[in-house]
């Protein structure tokens, strides 16, 4: 990423884009990661609805699963879901 | 009129659209007067009552970020509450003008008068005033919002007056109009504002990466803040005939040694050099009335030909090498090939009396050993001590 100099900085270090945080990929923090089992998922949404950073989308046939470049690792998706189908799986080191 | 009671007016004739402090003697006087000028319809402003300095400050973020007109007050204790926000304030370039009504700092509890405040938050980032009388502090409150609103600026402005010995005096001033004040002060036009029709993000998060960047963006921006600081200080004496300058001289012509303070003390040290000059002693003042950005091209200027520069600071850095000024001074006189002799006093904590014989003691000290230890560096003077 390029990166501002100081001339560069907007007055008051303002952030003059909305939404731009996007460009920022702070998935590579987690030291765990969201594994899903389909045959057991019965499509409920509960990680959906539960994940902290909006990380889990579905995609065309109704299965969810966590976009890892903003994916933390919490294992909230994993500790809510209904099914037990999510399991965290140590990222390699 | 009392000096904190001008300062209101002036802040009313500024037309503020916000004020948000809470009482603490010696600002006591000024949000009172302001809290009845806006109870009963004379300024129309928000006067937001709040449960300490912490929230006073907060508060004063917020409404300059939507871009109002914001004023506060504080004094001691409570500049002391509200520091972690007076980095915030600066840092995020609002324009928030504060009279710090310059008290000592507990402990002991103290109310009176000395620069120990002021001089602990030092490095927060704010254009910073020294002011020696009323009309000064009535003045600089009007100038304060056109150097802090200036898009060149955009930064806070603390003006530094002294509690009681001046805050609480009642002095003879030289009003000016509102079409003056209007010609001088047009509305405040910010250059960001939260508004949900243009969303951006104030206050951000900053990575190594970044933050930086950001500190030396502040800086320079301080550092710049000089000229417009100049340009200012122009406009109001072509408006009122009132010139302003960073360090101000007196009796600097072919001055040896020459007195530095900063705020009310000043008026005392000009009475000692009166008294000097009658006995042809070469004895001169300078009077500090800008902090920051540190004026260091004007104060060398000032003292080519002196010989020993005396500085009175009214804070104690505990356990420093001297006091705040003097080893502010002394240092960035380092590197200078015509520096004169910089020796400090710590003098006035708390309160206690500054009288002109204490301050020729201290040309005295510094020239020749009179009765007492010839001081080479710096010194707490008028300290009661065995023996």
């Amino acid at each position: 990423m390029e990166q501002y100099t100081w001339e560069e900085i907007p007055v008051g270090a303002v952030v003059t884009e909305p939404g731009n945080a996007r460009e920022y990929k702070t998935g590579d923090w987690k030291s765990q990661r969201p594994v899903v089992d389909k045959s057991q998922c019965i499509k409920c949404a509960v990680c959906w609805i539960y994940c902290p950073e909006a990380a889990i989308h579905h995609n065309g046939d109704g299965y969810y699963f966590a976009d890892l470049q903003y994916c933390k690792g919490c294992g909230i998706c994993a500790r809510e879901c209904l099914t037990g189908c999510i399991t965290m799986v140590e990222e390699e080191k | 009129m009392e000096v904190s009671v001008a300062v209101s007016e002036a802040i009313k004739l500024a037309n503020v659209d916000c004020i948000a402090a809470y009482p603490i003697t010696p600002q006591t006087h000024i949000v009172e007067h302001l809290s009845e000028l806006v109870a009963d319809g004379h300024l129309d402003a928000e006067f937001i009552p709040v449960e300490s300095e912490h929230s006073a400050m907060s508060v004063c973020i917020g409404t300059s970020a939507v871009g109002a007109r914001t004023f506060t007050s504080s004094s001691a204790q409570g500049l002391a509450l509200m520091h972690e926000l007076l980095f915030i304030a600066s840092a995020m370039r609002f324009p928030i003008v504060m009279a710090v009504v310059n008290r000592a700092l507990s402990a002991p509890l103290n109310i009176w008068n000395d620069h120990g405040d002021i001089m602990a938050s030092r490095d927060c980032g704010w254009i910073q005033i020294f002011v020696e009388n009323g009309q000064q502090a009535f003045d600089q409150t009007f100038c304060a919002f056109r150097m802090a609103e200036d898009r060149r600026v955009l930064l806070p402005v603390a003006v530094n007056l002294d509690g009681f010995t001046l805050s609480h005096v009642v002095e003879s001033l030289e009003l000016v109009n509102q079409e003056t004040v209007d010609k001088f002060l047009p509305p405040y036009q910010p250059l960001y504002t939260i508004h949900p029709d243009r969303p951006i993000t104030m206050g951000a998060f900053a990575m190594p990466e970044v933050y930086m960047e950001t500190r030396k963006a502040h800086e320079v921006a301080l550092r710049n803040a000089k000229q417009v600081i100049l340009e200012v200080w122009d406009e109001w004496a072509a408006l009122t005939g009132r010139r302003y300058q960073p360090i101000e001289g007196y009796h600097m012509e072919g001055a040896e040694i020459a007195l530095l303070a900063a705020g009310g003390v000043s008026e005392v040290a000009m009475e000692a050099v009166d008294q000097m000059r009658e006995k042809g002693r070469r004895v001169g003042l300078l009077k500090l009335h800008l902090w920051r950005p540190f004026p260091l091209e004007e104060l060398k200027q000032m003292i080519s030909g002196v010989k020993t520069l005396v500085v009175i600071d009214r804070a104690l850095s505990t356990g420093g090498p001297g006091g705040p000024v003097f080893s502010e001074i002394r240092s960035a006189l380092y590197t200078y090939p015509k520096r004169p002799k910089v020796v400090g006093f710590i003098a006035g904590l708390g309160g206690r009396d500054v009288p002109p014989e204490q301050i020729i003691e201290m040309v005295d000290r510094t020239t020749t050993a009179q009765g007492k230890k010839r001081i080479k560096e710096f010194h707490m003077i008028g300290v009661r001590e065995r023996g």
